[in-house]
């Protein structure tokens, strides 16, 4: 089945008009495998979710969160992020109106809002190390650098992948294809920032209360 | 500068022992002879394109069993020698730091690089064959999950020559895994070895549960499907579920040694334990996740052979789903000796205990199926036969250990050795053994050989109750697991001895295997019909072995094991079932991604394992770099034309 370059291929349209017996909706099947995907994304938050509460007070007398958290810059990131969810919300609405120009844009204030939160939290990070408190001081903080900065990471890759996605808009328009790609990333992103929301409330709301 | 040079190989390459400098020189000659053949013959082109960027599932099948085949072996050599060092007292055959290696090497290898890419390479052969599907749900990321695999089991068979083998038990239980007790680089090819895998098996999980949940034939309902499929559906929910812990607990693990964290460690309020909570965590479901399929084999198996509906399959669904969801809540089973109290460990032995309900209703339905039946025995069903008393046995001793207070008498005795080689060679093994038997011919077109089969089957079968019923024994007269050495006056002697010819009465099995696989090769008794052993499920309507698109049309399924009832309605005098027109078939194009990209996988790992940066950089990059050609890349498949159908369904000897 190597052999196949003169098969003509109609291009990327699936899913939609083709009813070809044994064809599949692929696009679907894509989307599914990816809430599939978020689940093991979330047993693998859980499981850095239990290690930060099990390893979380024990400090080795270092600096504990109470003592180094400044809140207003967290509170911050919070809300940079709640309203990207919400424009990348507006991104798959105008999507949905066949308008992409109003989503490649409103895709773009997303990635500025998440390249923002991104750039609060390494502030973040490294204010914290001027401060003394680095991965290797105590479990507490390995936990934290770990739990936060898996959240980091998430968030920017899905800003490379976000740009990529903008751009594969531009060349081919909202079809079958990118439609369902604009899906999944928007998944990702409002799953990204349930994931915050129990990062804010454990790591920190309840540290400096 | 050349002291430089010989510093740094005495640190890279692994020195000093003779049995690794022979290693050496055999792994040099044979890539040698594997280049100098496939330049001779000029087969680069064709294993590029055929193999290396295959998407099809059946190659990806057939290259998973080859990769496990070839990890068999060498898992099995390390039993060997294992099992020639303490076959007497104070043998001198491997020191004390050897065997370490040599048991942690064996261990993963053959759970992690053997039984699970075996397990893998079954689903693929068989799994959309048998619901009637054409591939799998995502064929990309099929071959990008094989090819994490193998560069994964790469890396870490790496480190036999490189760098030294990790030597810190199976599991790498901290703090001995961690950096105080384990400096050198082993340690880290287990991590990035596994990490790099084990994404490829999270992949492979979520793959084929979108595959049998979308992509049945049509009038396939749940409740019709073969048994084997829901087989693999139950292992592979439990995949997606223990599978990330593992990715975490081992990330977490490099953390502690790469950047001085403390999650594991004794100092800076780390906790070891919380280690092996995490990857007990994983690795009690992983037990499950491997013999889950080699019960669904086993269901297969025994219907076709005793030529009988499998008895109870609601309650058989029942008990593959039940164990997929109790797996989660016995880990703690495998420390009860922690101290986590009386209360905690009484939750978990009884967890334990209820496990052992649906395995049994598994048993009984298997004897009521064959019960009446019109009993035949070639190799599958021997295996079968085998594996009922031995996983019998290996559940009763199970129950044993999970008694918590006398689990504080049997644990990390070579009780447990027995009893869990018991489940894994007794399930596991003869359960792969079993579907690979079963399957063989639908995959490569040709019978095995039964006679020598039967040899191997025999010489497999006695030996393992002479390898591990001593073990038992042993465990009991308070010889531990993972001593390298015993003294004469312990009383081990006898059953040792009997215990190391035991296993070389495996060995030999698997040398029966073998040559029972050359045998046929070189006598092919060709299987023309595509059904030789009168199946009963969809994977036997079609040429053997299977055409690129498996089904010509695609079949409509109206009751459980439809062929067989289809057969029998034609013997009755029935009509066959019209077939509908050709049309052309949609078919994902090949890819070098997934090979490119498992490699930078490798580089990428292969530097954190030294650490040397400029070794990661690159690494990962081009691991981003292939994600992203990928994504821009639209032009991913194509349609058979209804000709070439033809054409391809004549020439196995069927009318269209």
């Amino acid at each position: 089945m190597a052999k196949s370059g003169n098969h003509i291929v109609s291009a990327p349209s699936h899913g939609g008009g083709h009813a070809h017996e044994g064809h599949h909706d692929l696009e679907g099947m894509r989307l599914m495998g990816f809430w599939i995907f978020l689940i093991t994304d979330c047993i693998l938050f859980g499981t850095l979710f239990a290690t930060y509460v099990v390893l979380s007070g024990n400090t080795a007398g270092g600096p504990t969160g109470a003592e180094l958290f400044e809140m207003p810059g967290v509170i911050a990131e919070t809300f940079i992020l709640l309203t990207s969810s919400f424009t990348s919300g507006l991104a798959v609405l105008a999507m949905n109106r066949g308008d992409r120009k109003g989503l490649i844009s409103w895709l773009a204030v997303t990635v500025v809002l998440g390249a923002a939160f991104i750039t609060l939290e390494v502030t973040e990070f490294v204010t914290l190390v001027h401060e003394g408190a680095k991965i290797s001081t105590s479990a507490h903080w390995s936990g934290f650098y770990t739990l936060v900065g898996t959240h980091g990471l998430h968030v920017s890759l899905g800003l490379v992948w976000m740009i990529a996605i903008m751009i594969q808009l531009g060349r081919h328009g909202i079809n079958s294809v990118t439609r369902r790609k604009v899906n999944v990333i928007s998944l990702y992103w409002h799953f990204l920032d349930v994931v915050w929301i129990f990062v804010f409330t454990i790591v920190y709301l309840l540290e400096v209360m | 500068m050349w002291d430089n040079i010989k510093e740094f190989a005495s640190e890279f390459f692994v020195t000093g022992d003779p049995l690794i400098y022979g290693a050496d020189v055999a792994i040099v000659l044979t890539m040698i002879a594997i280049v100098t053949a496939l330049t001779y013959f000029k087969k680069w082109t064709w294993l590029w394109k055929e193999w290396l960027t295959t998407v099809d599932h059946k190659r990806i099948g057939i290259m998973y069993v080859i990769a496990a085949l070839i990890m068999l072996f060498r898992g099995g050599v390390d039993a060997l020698l294992m099992r020639t060092q303490l076959a007497m007292p104070e043998l001198e055959f491997l020191n004390a730091e050897h065997y370490n290696a040599i048991f942690t090497t064996h261990g993963v290898i053959m759970i992690l690089f053997m039984a699970m890419p075996l397990m893998f390479g079954l689903f693929n052969l068989v799994v959309p064959l048998q619901i009637g599907a054409r591939d799998v749900a995502y064929p990309f990321l099929n071959s990008l999950s094989f090819w994490l695999f193998f560069f994964g089991a790469m890396l870490f068979n790496l480190s036999f020559v490189i760098g030294g083998s990790p030597d810190a038990g199976w599991l790498a239980y901290p703090p001995l895994s961690g950096t105080q007790f384990s400096p050198g680089v082993g340690q880290d090819f287990y991590i990035w070895g596994i990490q790099i895998s084990g994404i490829g098996s999270l992949m492979t999980g979520i793959n084929f549960i979108v595959t049998i949940l979308k992509m049945r034939a049509p009038g396939m309902k749940l409740m019709k499907m073969p048994m084997f499929s829901w087989s693999v559906l139950s292992s592979c929910l439990t995949i997606i579920l223990a599978f990330p812990i593992l990715t975490v607990t081992l990330f977490l693990l490099f953390i502690d040694r790469y950047l001085g964290a403390h999650f594991f460690t004794l100092d800076g309020g780390g906790n070891p334990m919380m280690y092996i909570n995490l990857i007990w965590m994983w690795g009690h479901p992983e037990v499950y996740i491997v013999v889950l399929p080699a019960f669904g084999i086993f269901s297969e198996v025994v219907a076709t052979f005793s030529k009988k509906r499998l008895f109870g399959y609601k309650s058989m669904v029942f008990a593959l789903m039940s164990i997929s969801v109790a797996s989660f809540f016995t880990w703690a089973h495998h420390f009860f000796t922690m101290g986590s109290g009386a209360n905690v460990n009484a939750f978990f032995a009884v967890t334990t205990m209820i496990i052992a309900i649906p395995t049994g209703v598994k048993v009984f339905n298997w004897l009521f199926t064959m019960y009446r039946g019109r009993l035949s025995f070639p190799t599958p069903m021997l295996w079968m036969l085998g594996f009922i008393p031995c996983f019998v046995v290996g559940g009763m001793t199970g129950v044993l250990l999970s008694v918590a207070p006398a689990d504080f008498q049997f644990h990390n005795s070579y009780f447990l050795i027995a009893h869990f080689h018991q489940v894994l060679i007794g399930g596991v093994a003869f359960g792969y053994f079993a579907g690979l038997y079963y399957w063989w011919p639908k995959v490569f077109g040709f019978k095995l050989n039964e006679k020598i089969g039967k040899w191997a089957f025999w010489f497999w079968n006695i030996g393992f109750y002479v390898c591990f019923m001593p073990q038992y024994v042993l465990g009991l007269m308070g010889m531990t697991r993972r001593v390298s050495s015993y003294g004469w006056d312990r009383g081990w002697y006898e059953l040792n001895l009997t215990s190391t010819i035991g296993g070389f009465l495996m060995g030999i099995g698997f040398l029966f295997q073998v040559w029972q696989i050359l045998h046929s090769i070189k006598f092919m008794e060709k299987d023309t019909t595509g059904d030789p052993w009168d199946g009963r499920t969809l994977e036997w309507t079609i040429p053997s072995p299977a055409p690129a698109y498996n089904f010509a049309t695609l079949p409509t399924v109206q009751e459980k094991d439809d062929f067989w009832e289809e057969k029998q309605r034609i013997a009755a005098g029935g009509a066959p079932r019209p077939k509908p027109p050709l049309e052309p078939i949609h078919m994902p194009r090949n890819s070098g991604i997934p090979i490119i990209m498992s490699f930078f996988f490798f580089v990428a790992g292969f530097g954190f394992v030294w650490d040397w940066l400029w070794m990661i950089i690159p690494g990962l990059a081009g691991v981003a770099v292939c994600m992203l050609v990928h994504s821009f890349n639209y032009n991913t498949d194509y349609y058979i034309p209804v000709e070439e159908i033809k054409r391809t369904e004549a020439a196995a000897g069927r009318a269209v």
